[in-house]
C-alpha cells in the first residue's frame, strides 16, 4: 500500500523529476504591476546566484491582483516568496501560520525595498485640464481606478485620495468620505487589478484620467508616447510601500530558505534597486535613487503611517466587508 | 405541383415553401426569394458575430508583421503553454472516452436503480460554470480543503499543478463522449450483442467486434468536441492554475497573460490557439462529410 503511494506521489510530482540535483527552483508570487521588472530581476538574480555558489536557480514569478495572489498562496500555490501590493495581504499569510507574525521587522524599511506613489495619467493635452483630486469629482470626468476590494494598487489609489481630503484646510472623515462618494460616481468601470485599469484606459480608450502608481504611469509613457499621454501630479499624495517577505513554512519544506533570502536581498542591492528604478519604482538605495532622480517628479507625499497607522487597521476600517468602501459605493447602485 | 402555383398570390410563401419540400421541381420564384433572404440573414449573422471577430483576431495578430508573429509564438512560456495544452488534453481525454463509454454502455444496455440520476450527473458539468467546477476542486483538494492536509503530508501538489488541470479539465469536458454515444446506443439496441452472446462470444469479443465497430464515428465525434472542449478549457483551469509561467499556464491561460502584457504576443497566442480549434473543427467536418451516414444510419 504504502509503495503504491509512493508511485504515485512520484507520478504527481513528475515535473520535479527533471530537476537535476544541482538546481533549485523558487517561485515569487507577486502582483500585477511588476511583471516586467521581477521578469529582469529573475534573470539577473539567476545569475548572479550562479556566479556566487555555483548553483542554477529558476525563479518562477506569478503575477495577479494582490489579494487575489494572497489567496492562492493560503489555498497552497507554494510560493518561496510573496512580493505583494500591500502589507495586509502578508498579514493575511501570516495569520494562517505560513509565516512569522513580526515578518515586516525582519527586512530594512519595513520590508519595502522599493516604493512608488499615486499620480494622475492623462490623455494628450490634458483636454479636461486635470491638475489636482478636486478636478477628479468634476461631473464631466470619468476616472479609471480598479476595485479596491479585489486590486492592492487600488487600496493605495483609495487611500491616496482620502489622505488628501483629510489633510485639506478644515478636512475630516467626513468631508474625505463625501469626496471619495463623489470620486467612485465618477469610475465607469471598476478592474479588478491594476493592470486591467491600465488596458481600459489606454487600449480601450475608456475615460479621461486614470488614478495610476507613478511606475505604470511612466510605463504607459514609455510604451505608447510621452505626448500621448500626460503624468499628473496631484497637491498630496501617498506612498505606496509594496512588501516582500519569505513564506517560512514553504520555504523550509522546499529547502529554499537560503535562496530566498539571498533573492530578497539582491531586490535590496545595487542590481535589483537599479532594475526597480529602470522599471519605474522608486529606489530606497540613496546612490541608485541619485541616478535615476530626473525620471520622478517631485511629489509631496505623506505615508500610510503617518496618516492612517497600520494596515490591519485600515483593511478593518476601510476594506472589510461593511468598511467605509462598501458604504460608499452602496449608495451609488 | 410549384411551378402551376401563381407567383402573384399574396401570402403564398410559405404554402410554396411546403410545396416545395414535397416537390421536387422548380419552386416559384416567392419561394426562392424567401430562401435567399433566409440565408443572407443567416449569413450576415455568422459573418458578423464569428467570421469577423475570427479574421480580426489574425490580423491583430499579423499587425507587427509576420516576423514579429513568430518570435510571438516562438516564446518558451508560450510553447511551454502549448505543450501544456496537449499534455492535459492527451490525459483527459482519453479518461473521458473510457468514462463515456463505460457510461453510454451501462445506460443503454442495463436497467437499474439511479439510472436517471447517473444521467442528470453526466449532464451537470454542462451546466456548472467552469468557475465553480474549478472552486470545487479547491474545497476538495487546496491547502484548506477536505483532502488538503492528507495530499500535504504526502508532499502530493493537486491544486495549483499539472493535477489539477487535468482535474479541471476531466470535470467540464465529461458529458461530451458520453452524451454522443447515449442517443445512438439507444437507437441501436442490444439486439446484436445478444445475438454475438448466444453465439458464444465472450465480452470483449463482444465489445470490440460488435459495439464498438457500430458506435466508432459517434465516439471518434465525441472525442474530437471534447478534445476542442479540452484545449480551449478557461474558467476551471483558471482557478486551479496558479498562473505560473511556462509551469502552469494552458494556452487559453497564457493568452489572458499576454493580454495584460503584450496587446499583440497575446493575439498572436490566441491565433495559435484559434488555429488549433479550426484544425479540430476540420477534422469534424471531414468525419461528418465521410461518415454521416454512419453516425445517423441508426437514429
Amino acid at each position: 500500500m504504502k509503495r503504491q503511494w509512493t508511485v504515485l506521489a512520484a507520478l504527481l510530482s513528475l515535473s520535479a523529476a527533471y530537476v537535476h540535483a544541482q538546481d533549485v527552483k523558487l517561485l515569487n508570487v507577486s502582483f500585477d504591476p511588476t511583471r516586467e521588472y521581477f521578469q529582469d530581476v529573475d534573470a539577473a538574480f539567476k545569475a548572479d546566484w550562479a556566479k556566487q555558489t555555483g548553483q542554477n536557480v529558476t525563479v518562477t514569478t506569478s503575477n495577479g491582483g494582490s489579494g487575489k495572489q494572497a489567496r492562492a498562496v493560503l489555498d497552497g500555490l507554494q510560493a518561496d516568496v510573496v512580493t505583494l501590493a500591500l502589507a495586509y495581504d502578508i498579514d493575511v499569510l501570516a495569520d494562517k501560520g505560513l509565516l512569522a507574525k513580526d515578518w515586516q521587522t525582519q527586512l530594512p524599511d519595513s520590508s519595502s525595498p522599493y516604493t512608488s506613489t499615486v499620480v494622475f495619467l492623462v490623455r494628450k493635452g490634458n483636454p479636461k485640464k486635470i491638475h489636482d483630486w478636486p478636478d477628479l469629482i468634476r461631473s464631466d470626468v470619468q476616472v479609471i481606478t480598479p476595485n479596491p476590494k479585489t486590486s492592492g494598487g487600488a487600496r493605495w489609489n483609495f487611500l491616496a485620495a482620502w489622505g488628501w481630503a483629510v489633510r485639506q484646510p478644515g478636512g475630516n472623515a467626513d468631508k474625505a468620505r463625501a469626496y471619495v462618494t463623489a470620486l467612485y460616481k465618477n469610475v465607469p468601470v471598476l478592474d479588478t487589478g491594476s493592470r486591467g485599469a491600465t488596458n481600459t484606459f489606454v487600449q480601450r480608450g475608456i475615460g479621461d484620467v486614470l488614478i495610476a502608481w507613478e511606475s505604470e504611469a511612466l510605463m504607459t509613457q514609455k510604451e505608447f508616447g510621452k505626448d500621448n499621454y500626460q503624468i499628473v501630479v496631484p497637491s498630496a499624495t501617498i506612498v505606496a510601500e509594496p512588501p516582500v517577505a519569505e513564506v517560512d513554512t514553504v520555504a523550509a519544506k522546499h529547502g529554499t530558505k537560503k535562496v530566498a533570502q539571498a533573492y530578497l536581498q539582491f531586490l535590496y542591492g545595487p542590481e535589483g534597486q537599479e532594475l526597480a528604478a529602470k522599471h519605474f519604482f522608486r529606489p530606497r538605495l540613496a546612490s541608485i535613487a541619485a541616478k535615476y532622480a530626473a525620471q520622478f517628479p517631485a511629489v509631496k507625499t505623506f505615508t500610510i503611517g503617518e496618516q492612517f497607522g497600520d494596515w490591519r487597521k485600515v483593511q478593518a476600517t476601510y476594506f472589510a466587508d461593511g468598511g467605509v468602501f462598501d458604504g460608499i459605493t452602496e449608495g451609488s447602485q | 405541383m410549384a411551378t402551376a402555383l401563381d407567383p402573384a398570390l399574396g401570402g403564398g410563401a410559405l404554402m410554396a415553401a411546403v410545396a416545395s419540400v414535397v416537390s421536387i421541381g422548380q419552386p416559384a420564384w416567392s419561394v426562392r426569394i424567401a430562401r435567399v433572404v433566409l440565408l443572407l440573414a443567416a449569413l450576415a449573422v455568422l459573418a458578423w458575430l464569428l467570421v469577423l471577430p475570427l479574421l480580426a483576431i489574425f490580423a491583430e495578430a499579423f499587425r507587427q508583421g509576420y516576423a514579429f508573429y513568430l518570435d510571438a509564438i516562438k516564446q518558451p512560456d508560450t510553447i511551454a503553454a502549448v505543450r501544456l495544452t496537449f499534455t492535459v488534453a492527451a490525459i483527459a481525454v482519453p479518461l473521458n472516452l473510457v468514462f463515456g463509454l463505460a457510461a453510454a454502455w451501462s445506460m443503454t444496455h442495463f436497467e437499474f436503480r439511479g439510472k436517471a440520476l447517473l444521467g442528470a450527473l453526466i449532464d451537470l458539468p454542462f451546466s456548472i460554470s467552469p468557475v465553480v467546477a474549478g472552486m470545487m476542486l479547491i474545497l476538495v483538494y487546496g491547502k484548506d480543503g477536505w483532502l488538503g492536509s492528507w495530499l500535504e503530508a504526502h508532499g502530493l501538489q493537486v491544486i495549483f499543478a499539472l493535477p489539477g488541470l487535468v482535474l479541471a479539465t476531466v470535470l467540464v469536458t465529461l458529458p461530451f463522449v458520453a452524451r454522443e454515444l447515449i442517443p445512438l446506443m439507444q437507437a441501436q439496441g442490444s439486439e446484436q450483442e445478444e445475438a454475438a452472446l448466444t453465439l458464444g462470444a465472450s465480452g470483449w469479443q463482444i465489445f470490440f467486434r460488435v459495439t464498438l465497430p457500430r458506435v466508432r464515428w459517434a465516439l471518434l465525434y465525441g472525442v474530437l468536441l471534447c478534445n476542442a472542449r479540452a484545449m480551449g478549457e478557461f474558467g476551471a483551469v483558471y482557478v486551479v492554475s496558479g498562473h505560473l509561467r511556462g509551469i502552469t499556464n494552458t494556452l487559453p491561460l497564457q493568452v489572458d497573460q499576454l493580454y495584460q502584457e503584450n496587446f499583440s504576443a497575446a493575439f498572436a497566442a490566441a491565433s495559435l490557439l484559434a488555429l488549433l480549434t479550426l484544425v479540430t473543427l476540420g477534422i469534424k467536418r471531414v468525419v461528418e462529410w465521410r461518415h454521416g451516414d454512419a453516425l445517423n444510419t441508426h437514429l
